[in-house]
């Protein structure tokens, strides 16, 4: 027996390498015939797939569409389409769907083994219920040959089944043995192994007791720990590579066309021409090399560091420092990846790209934070690391106390066998599982995506939570403070030149207009980096920036301004604030109620970041904070033996989401900050934040109920088979009735 | 006590079909959607006639 499942775990490295390599393929073959795979995070039921379904087919050259409500995205086999058609198409019936990269394909090897332990599931539990038949058979009184042949078919069942079942447990406490371990994996095996070979040496002896039920209903019920388990890290997983795939990293490089060339194909990318002569391409952002041109359109983030050597616009830091303002861009500025181009085309030089951009300057310090936090050790691994060794004691010591006792090997094997598998670990396998599943499951339809199973446990110690402003707790986008300071004829020309720009300013006053109608405007033209300047009835008229329209700005106030000038009077300044994020409030409120400390960390100007303070009664923030000292306070606040709960969006936050000892991100984030933090807000909503931690500490307790209800089952159960008393029926009652328990109880959090 | 050799065939078999009708839904892929398909018994789209393949 042992042979025979040495034999099939030493062939494993081999399975292991298949599917990757028949992954591959799939990768390949999916981009040469044209099957794209589009999120739609907005898809939600039976009106939306047949909307989605039916526009698609409708464009020609769409030869099938599918779409897939529990991953939400559609698969559709179009040869010659790109993304771009089929993005368009579905805009214009109202769904917003996003490109998934060709590598967030690899979510279909998480779905294959998803497959793989369905399957074995199937099979053990179809195993399980024909043996059992026979089994309560045996039970109720069948005898000598009867007996013997109800033995003989389960055993010619349970042994496929356990061979085929139990590989994931084989193939894992191999792993662990190797690496000189003792997981949860090696007492399953050995139960297995052990139970199955002694019901055969019973069966060929005829033998009263045989415990292939047992074995085949361990197998089931452990595999569906197993598969709650790597469903819930599928979904968080396939989730967030659909957030990571909502920019879509590239560029679009100029090049000297090949007219132009002197010399080999090493030149297409020296600049030897002005720049509008170049040709376009579009490439992805990991080949670009420093000393590149590229091109950045107005509302394009900027994807390497560089300078600006030709255009002027604006550009939006938010996300990296947490400025509220944008800063004005002209030749010879210096730009960082991951900050957004706001109003005019800019050309720029690149000076440093991947590896080496002020992007991924910040991933030392998440690495080096991010290793701290991996020594937390989950309550499962805990009770795993004292569950193993106390398994094996007691079954080694009551196969030698017998022994010792009767001098009868059968025997004395018999009951080490009956003692490993009523302590094998049924409840403790689904203990943990069924109640992240279900808690995590509860936070997702709250708008809460966990990330990781361990976060729930962590998050559940959190007393002080630190927030960002720009983008967290606020929305990022700018408010038109009061339309009062606008006189009334002056709003449609307000109106008008606000709608000739994609500033965000411009934007937040076209929106508080809204109703107005635009008055009509000659010669308007948008001056990027300034404003927009027109002439209404024959008068120029400006809106922008202060020093061009020759107004004196006093910076210090809390609000961004943007002014309008009229002719030659003095121009009026129109006060934006930022919106606070929906839920916002609320959530703060709840926290606070809760007795947990809440501060406010921001890199923007105090003015800025008081007044957000002042607005949701947070009583302690700190402004102008650089992006290492936000991490060495929160690092600082662990340190002194508070859990710290981060909440925050830019670059700037992502060394301190790494570091707090759990962390929350908007999906609006920057991809860096969402990959450091534990859990995902998929909607714009703040107030399961507040929820969350609820759900965390009921989930907890849940878990320990858990243990508890499995060690008293234990307490009560071992002393019986270590005194011999453990018949077959005794282990399948105590297993199925535990296990379900167990289940029950991880369900009360569904509510 | 004959019944057996009956009996024990035909619930082996019945569950043999079972575990057979188990393995092709899951290779037809019929659990990679579970949501999807609670939402499309609902959808009126092909009531007439069945989607041709």
């Amino acid at each position: 027996m042992a042979e025979l499942s040495a034999a099939r775990i030493s062939a494993c490295p081999a399975c292991d390498a298949a599917p990757l390599a028949e992954r591959l393929a799939e990768t390949r073959q999916a981009q040469a015939d044209g099957t794209l795979i589009l999120s739609l995070p907005t898809a939600h039921c039976a009106t939306c797939i047949t909307d989605v379904e039916r526009a698609l087919l409708a464009r020609p050259g769409v030869r099938a569409a599918r779409v897939n409500l529990t991953l939400r995205r559609v698969t559709v086999d179009a040869p010659g389409l790109t993304a771009e058609d089929l993005i368009a198409v579905l805009a214009a019936i109202g769904y917003e769907a996003h490109e998934l990269d060709p590598d967030a394909l690899s979510a279909t090897a998480a779905d294959r083994q998803g497959r793989d332990l369905l399957m074995r599931i199937g099979v053990s539990g179809f195993a399980m219920m024909n043996i059992m038949i026979l089994s309560v058979a045996v039970w109720s009184g069948a005898e000598a040959a009867t007996r013997d042949l109800f033995h003989w078919i389960s055993g010619a069942i349970a042994l496929p089944t356990v061979v085929f079942a139990g590989q994931p447990f084989f193939a894992s406490a191999w792993r662990a043995l190797k690496a000189r371990r003792l997981g949860m994996d090696v007492p399953i095996s050995l139960a297995l192994i052990l139970a199955t070979a002694i019901s055969f040496f019973e069966t060929l002896h005829s033998g009263h007791h045989a415990y292939f039920d047992a074995a085949v209903m361990l197998c089931f019920f452990l595999l569906i720990g197993r598969y709650l388990d790597h469903r819930t890290r599928a979904i968080a997983r396939s989730a967030a590579a659909e957030l990571s795939a909502l920019e879509v990293p590239r560029a679009t490089l100029l090049r000297t066309p090949s007219k132009y060339l002197a010399g080999g194909p090493g030149d297409a990318r020296s600049p030897g021409l002005a720049t509008h002569d170049m040709a376009e391409e579009i490439v992805p952002v990991a080949t670009l090399r420093p000393g590149d041109l590229i091109r950045i359109r107005p509302g394009g983030r900027i994807p390497a560091d560089g300078e600006i050597i030709e255009g002027h616009s604006e550009i939006d830091r938010a996300l990296l420092t947490g400025e509220t303002l944008p800063v004005p861009a002209a030749p010879g500025l210096a730009l960082s990846a991951g900050e957004v181009n706001l109003t005019g085309p800019l050309v720029m030089r690149v000076t440093a790209a991947g590896r080496d951009s002020s992007l991924s300057r910040l991933t030392a310090l998440v690495e080096a934070a991010e290793s701290a936090r991996g020594r937390y050790t989950s309550l499962a691994e805990r009770a795993s690391r004292g569950y193993s060794p106390a398994v094996h004691l007691l079954a080694a010591a009551s196969f030698a106390g017998w022994f010792w006792a009767t001098g009868d090997l059968r025997l004395a094997v018999n009951i080490a066998a009956a003692v490993l598998i009523i302590t094998c670990p049924c409840a403790l396998g689904l203990a943990v599982p069924a109640v992240v599943t279900t808690a995590s499951g509860r936070l997702f339809r709250r708008g809460l995506l966990i990330k990781d199973g361990t976060a729930l446990e962590r998050l559940a110690d959190v007393d002080t939570v630190v927030f960002d402003k720009t983008g967290t707790l606020t929305l990022g986008q700018p408010k038109l403070l009061s339309c009062d300071v606008l006189p009334h004829d002056l709003r449609p020309v307000a109106l008008a030149l606000a709608l000739a720009s994609a500033h965000p300013l411009s934007q937040a006053l076209a929106e508080a207009l809204a109703g107005t109608a635009p008055a009509a405007l000659d010669d308007l033209r948008e001056q990027p980096g300034f404003g927009v300047a027109a002439r209404w009835q024959g008068r120029p008229v400006r809106l922008g920036r202060a020093d061009w329209l020759g107004a004196s700005d006093s910076s210090d106030s809390a609000a961004s301004a943007t002014w309008l000038g009229i002719g030659d009077q003095a121009p009026i300044r129109l006060d934006f604030t930022d919106s606070l994020r929906p839920g916002a409030a609320e959530c703060v409120a709840r926290l606070r109620e809760d007795g947990a400390r809440v501060i406010l960390l921001s890199g923007d100007r105090p003015a800025a970041v008081a007044d957000i303070a002042a607005r949701l009664g947070i009583g302690e923030w700190h402004a102008g904070v650089a992006p290492q000292e936000k991490a060495a306070m929160v690092a600082e606040l662990g340190g002194q033996g508070t859990h710290v709960l981060m909440v925050g969006d830019g670059l700037n936050d992502t060394a301190a989401l790494a570091s707090a000892h759990a962390s929350i991100s908007p999906a609006s984030a920057l991809d860096a900050a969402r990959v450091a933090s534990d859990m995902v807000l998929t909607g714009k909503d703040l107030a399961p934040v507040a929820d969350a931690l609820l759900t965390a500490r009921a989930a907890t307790r849940r878990i320990r109920e858990n243990f508890a209800i499995s060690i008293a089952y234990n307490i009560i159960a071992v002393p019986v088979a270590i005194a011999g008393f453990a018949t077959p029926l005794l282990a399948a009652l105590a297993m199925s009735v535990s296990s379900i328990t167990v289940t029950l109880n991880a369900l009360r959090l569904r509510k | 006590m004959e019944i057996l050799a009956i009996l024990i065939p035909v619930s082996l078999g019945l569950g043999a079909a079972g575990l057979v009708a188990f393995v092709w839904a899951l290779r037809a892929r019929q659990f990679e959607d579970p949501k999807g398909d609670a939402e499309r018994i609902l959808s009126d789209a092909w009531d007439d006639r069945p989607k041709p393949d």
